[in-house]
């Protein structure tokens, strides 16, 4: 048996070795015509090579390169990174943050940006107490149903109202400002490219004077964060435009930043608990896979361990 | 463990309305005692940023009116 094997494996690999062989020899044969071709050929080669690279490089050239429709300047300066602690995933928002917030929405912003989307009844409990947000909604009235008489007479808010717009429609926000439509900032962290950094950047990034060499229009300012530049919106928050009543320094960076965080909040006002959820349910997965690791573990072990073993019959050789 | 394993068996999977009861009040203990644990990380983690945390400073008036 051992013997035979010897012999097959030789045989074997006598023959892999003539088979290199001669390959190797009818390559070098063909090297050999090569190197010997007429310079006819030569120079064919060499210029259909540049035509084709020269070629695929004006292909690239007209039609491979990103166009960019609008010019830096339209597309705004990127907002700055700012390390957000209510955007990490197991922080929620710092609630007397979003009370400063509030106050900079209620005393700066609401002249002109609306908050439909929140009713007066979900500050409660989150950043004031009943009795003083119940005080903010009578501030306001609205229409009632019409009575008897099919007349619509006016109340005092109750929390279930919605904050009201400073603009009865568009076409009156548009004529007070300018032909610009202050947006509604109930979704605007969702709604803007950068989200919480834009808007800080867009509030503290209003530069003294347009830099030198900037067009800005008639009516307008310059903002190098806002896609165009010129906005309409001229710089609002300046230090001590509002006064804390936790006694927090007024500056506009600290403004800017409660602003942001109360939109934050506005746009997501279910953030704390959405987050508290998702650090449980991961804690708890975990511990379920764990579970199904050990339990595949288990279920395969038998499987795993076992070992085949063939004993060939014992008989006459063939 | 043997006997750990036998003595488990006869206690709580032998008959099935001992094994129901114990799956049921056991989902219910530990849903209780997860849900606690998580909420102290969680609060322990936002110390000072919750408005439970904050309100104090904002309710006092008022409990001093009730009382």
């Amino acid at each position: 048996m051992l013997g035979r094997s010897i012999l097959r494996a030789s045989n074997r690999a006598i023959a892999r070795q003539s088979l290199g062989k001669s390959t190797r020899a009818s390559s070098t044969a063909a090297g050999a015509e090569a190197a010997s071709s007429p310079f006819y050929l030569t120079l064919t080669a060499a210029l259909a090579t540049a035509a084709a690279a020269g070629s695929t490089a004006w292909y690239y050239h007209l039609y491979g390169q990103e166009a960019f429709a609008m010019t830096p300047a339209e597309e705004g300066l990127h907002a700055t990174q700012y390390p957000w602690v209510h955007e990490r995933f197991n922080k929620t928002f710092d609630h007397a943050a979003l009370r400063r917030g509030f106050q900079v929405y209620r005393e700066v912003c609401a002249s002109c940006h609306s908050l439909t989307r929140v009713p007066w009844r979900s500050m409660v409990g989150t950043m004031h107490t009943v009795d003083e947000m119940k005080a903010f909604a009578e501030e306001h009235e609205y229409d009632t149903e019409p009575n008897n008489e099919g007349n619509i007479e006016k109340r005092p808010g109750k929390l279930s109202d919605y904050i009201p717009a400073p603009y009865p429609n568009e076409e009156a926000a548009r004529a007070a400002n300018g032909g610009a439509l202050p947006p509604d900032l109930s979704l605007i962290t969702k709604g803007r490219h950068g989200g919480c950094n834009y808007i800080f950047s867009l509030l503290t990034g209003y530069p003294d004077e347009p830099p030198a060499g900037a067009a800005v229009a008639e009516g307008m300012n310059f903002n190098p964060y806002f896609p165009g530049t010129g906005i309409a919106m001229a710089r609002v928050l300046f230090d001590g435009v509002v006064e804390y009543e936790d006694g927090t320094p007024a500056t506009t960076s600290q403004m800017a930043k409660d602003v942001v965080e109360f939109l934050n909040w506005s746009a997501e006002p279910e953030m704390d608990e959405r987050k508290k959820m998702g650090v449980k349910s991961v804690a708890l997965l975990t511990g379920l896979f764990a579970i199904s690791v050990w339990v595949k573990r288990y279920k395969w072990a038998p499987l795993k361990t076992r070992k085949i073993v063939y004993s060939p019959p014992i008989g006459p050789r063939r | 463990m043997a006997g750990f394993a036998n003595a488990i068996y006869s206690t709580f999977i032998r008959k099935n309305t001992v094994l129901l009861t114990t799956a049921f009040a056991g989902a219910f203990a530990f849903e209780l005692a997860f849900d606690i644990t998580s909420n102290k990380v969680w609060d322990s983690w936002n110390q000072g940023r919750q408005w439970k945390d904050i309100k104090h400073r904002y309710m006092v008036k008022e409990e001093e009116d009730d009382e």
